[in-house]
């Protein structure tokens, strides 16, 4: 188990050092840099900040420079908000997208988890065929159009809820936000729990608890349950993937001040230390998850184990 | 497996996968013929006729939009224009992946072991934020939406590849090919690659509505195709400025990107059933 563990920690610091040095270049060869849509400076003056923000050096000196920031923590200066740092910013929108994306993947796993086991026991059922017809057409409506048809009905036409951030009742805001991106998760948990369950009740040891008289509730619970949600528990990561990404629209379309928000302006903004930030800090946040996710998998399945 | 084989099955597939089968035909018939036949075309301003809503007598069906444009026109020429990307992006990550998944899966091995950690390693990366950095960074170039998406749409496809070719390198035509001292490659493109290309199309077609939700994605965020020139997620994104006013500018366009999405996943689903019939019984 150790040395699983240790493999797949070293195997995650290259992945991110990949997504450092892809971001870094992608925004380096950017065509225009962050302060030509101002009015013409004069030379001198725009060599003071290109010096100011170390623009004047080489490329491997500046990447040296960020990458010993960001081993201290230190994302470097917003080029848009001038006060603030991108580590500032980043931390000023940080908890309300954790709470988001936290409800929205606790809402799938619950959602998702029942509806699964409920299909699997009534596997080719007309209720079986319902429930994955719903989970299909969840999985292929996207977020943005979710989300917006959701603002259409529930807060435009009936007026129960909220349509955006500014209006209504602060424990009711959030509920459209956390529909809407949990939905597609919900049906792919609801997918992988059903097709993990059938395939867990027509194994051996069921079939054993099933002749010494068990019945179908407690097989489901106490034998059927922990092998059925092992590809759950691998999906997890994709999930939370999913998450972060569909964050960026739920977040614009709802004006949630979120991670998202700031990241789309930061990108119409061309504030470019604050999109490397955010996509530097996300992927950071992602591979972490991901490594947990395995590890996890690794404890719970010793098959894997073995590299 | 024998194409005949598949053929059958497919046919005896649900009704599900038929009809999805007919939308997709029928949603794409129309977006080449509706831009050449109506009227009216999709970037000219209309003024007098803003918001017009949807009505069946007269020529505008769908209604206008903000600008007097009439929507009709305008779904389906961003709908030809969403396919166009879905499929020329789903071609480039068939390309990529197919060549990368048969070369790891044939060579065997060292390289194999490398070459897929290689792609388990990009599992891992947050895709999307670097495409939207690419986006933003390079000023919503066309073609680069083409290399974005298929960058994202490579890694299942060479995951499969490998799969399958594993399983044909065993075969006798392979070896017969070695032994009379076909380069390696060579054997690759010419005897292992052509036998994939069933289960390859298979997976296109699942490929494929993953790339038009990028696609839309992209679009949505105003990142994609520009105006006056227009995509099915960048008329869901003006529909949703507009949806208090006006919400068929919304709900069209909504629904018709939810039932192609929905159409091609149950084609592709459908398909895969057909080469595996083991799955079908789950």
């Amino acid at each position: 188990m150790l040395r699983f563990a240790l493999l797949r920690i070293l195997s995650a610091i290259p992945t991110l050092l990949l997504v450092i040095v892809l971001a870094f270049l992608m925004v380096h060869a950017a065509p225009g840099g962050p302060f030509d849509d101002e009015r013409v400076l004069p030379p001198e003056n725009a060599r003071n900040i290109a010096a100011a923000y170390h623009l004047d050096e080489s490329l491997p000196r500046q990447f040296g420079r960020y990458l010993s920031g960001l081993i201290r923590g230190d994302l470097g200066p917003s080029y848009h908000y001038r006060d603030h740092s991108v580590a500032e910013l980043i931390g000023a929108a940080l908890p309300l997208s954790l709470r988001l994306g936290l409800l929205s993947i606790t809402l799938a796993l619950l959602v998702g988890i029942a509806a699964g086991v409920f299909a699997a026991v009534n596997n080719n059922t007309a209720t079986d065929r319902l429930v994955t017809g719903l989970a299909m057409i969840g999985i292929s409506i996207p977020v943005f159009v979710v989300a917006p048809l959701l603002v259409l009905v529930f807060a435009v036409q009936l007026g129960w809820l909220p349509a955006s951030w500014s209006g209504g009742d602060a424990g009711w805001r959030l509920l459209l936000p956390v529909v809407a991106l949990a939905l597609p998760q919900i049906a792919y948990v609801t997918r992988l729990t059903r097709t993990g369950m059938i395939d867990a009740l027509s194994s051996d040891f069921v079939r054993t608890a099933r002749a010494q008289g068990l019945g179908l509730l407690s097989i489901v619970r106490f034998h059927a349950l922990k092998p059925a949600l092992l590809p759950v528990v691998s999906y997890l990561g994709p999930a939370i993937a999913a998450v972060v990404t569909g964050a960026v629209i739920v977040e614009t379309i709802f004006g949630i001040p979120g991670l998202g928000q700031l990241f789309v302006r930061g990108a119409l903004n061309r504030d470019y230390t604050l999109v490397l930030g955010i996509v530097v800090f996300c992927a950071a946040v992602i591979i972490l998850l991901n490594l947990l996710v395995d590890l996890l998998y690794g404890f719970l399945d010793p098959r894997i184990r073995q590299p | 497996m024998n194409t005949a084989v598949v053929a059958g099955r497919f046919h005896n597939g649900g009704t599900a996968v038929k009809v999805s089968a007919g939308i997709v035909l029928f949603v794409a018939a129309m977006a080449l013929a509706v831009p050449l036949l109506s009227p009216h075309d999709y970037f000219s301003v209309n003024l007098d006729q803003r918001f017009q809503p949807p009505t069946l007598q007269g020529a505008r069906l769908f209604g206008t939009d903000d600008l007097g444009r009439d929507l009709f026109v305008r779904t389906f020429s961003g709908t030809r224009v969403t396919l166009l990307v879905a499929i020329v992006a789903s071609f480039v990550s068939l390309v990529f992946g197919v060549a990368y998944g048969a070369i790891a899966g044939y060579a065997g091995g060292k390289i194999d072991a490398v070459m897929m950690r290689m792609v388990d390693a990009l599992y891992a990366l947050p895709f999307m934020f670097l495409v939207i950095l690419l986006m933003v960074a390079f000023e919503r170039n066309f073609l680069l939406i083409f290399v974005a998406i298929g960058a994202i749409n490579w890694l299942d496809m060479a995951r499969i590849v490998r799969g399958q070719t594993l399983s044909l390198k065993q075969r006798e035509f392979v070896d017969a090919a070695r032994l009379i001292g076909v380069p390696p490659l060579v054997v690759v493109f010419r005897h292992v690659v052509p036998n994939l290309l069933g289960v390859v199309a298979v997976y296109v077609t699942l490929t494929i509505p993953q790339a038009i939700l990028v696609e839309s994605f992209l679009s949505f965020l105003g990142l994609g195709v520009q105006e006056p020139r227009t995509s099915l997620g960048a008329l869901v994104n003006d529909g949703v400025v507009q949806m208090e006013r006006a919400p068929w500018l919304l709900l069209i366009p909504a629904t018709l990107l939810a039932s192609i999405l929905l159409s091609f996943n149950f084609l592709g689903d459908g398909l895969r059933d057909a080469l595996d019939p083991r799955r079908r019984q789950r």
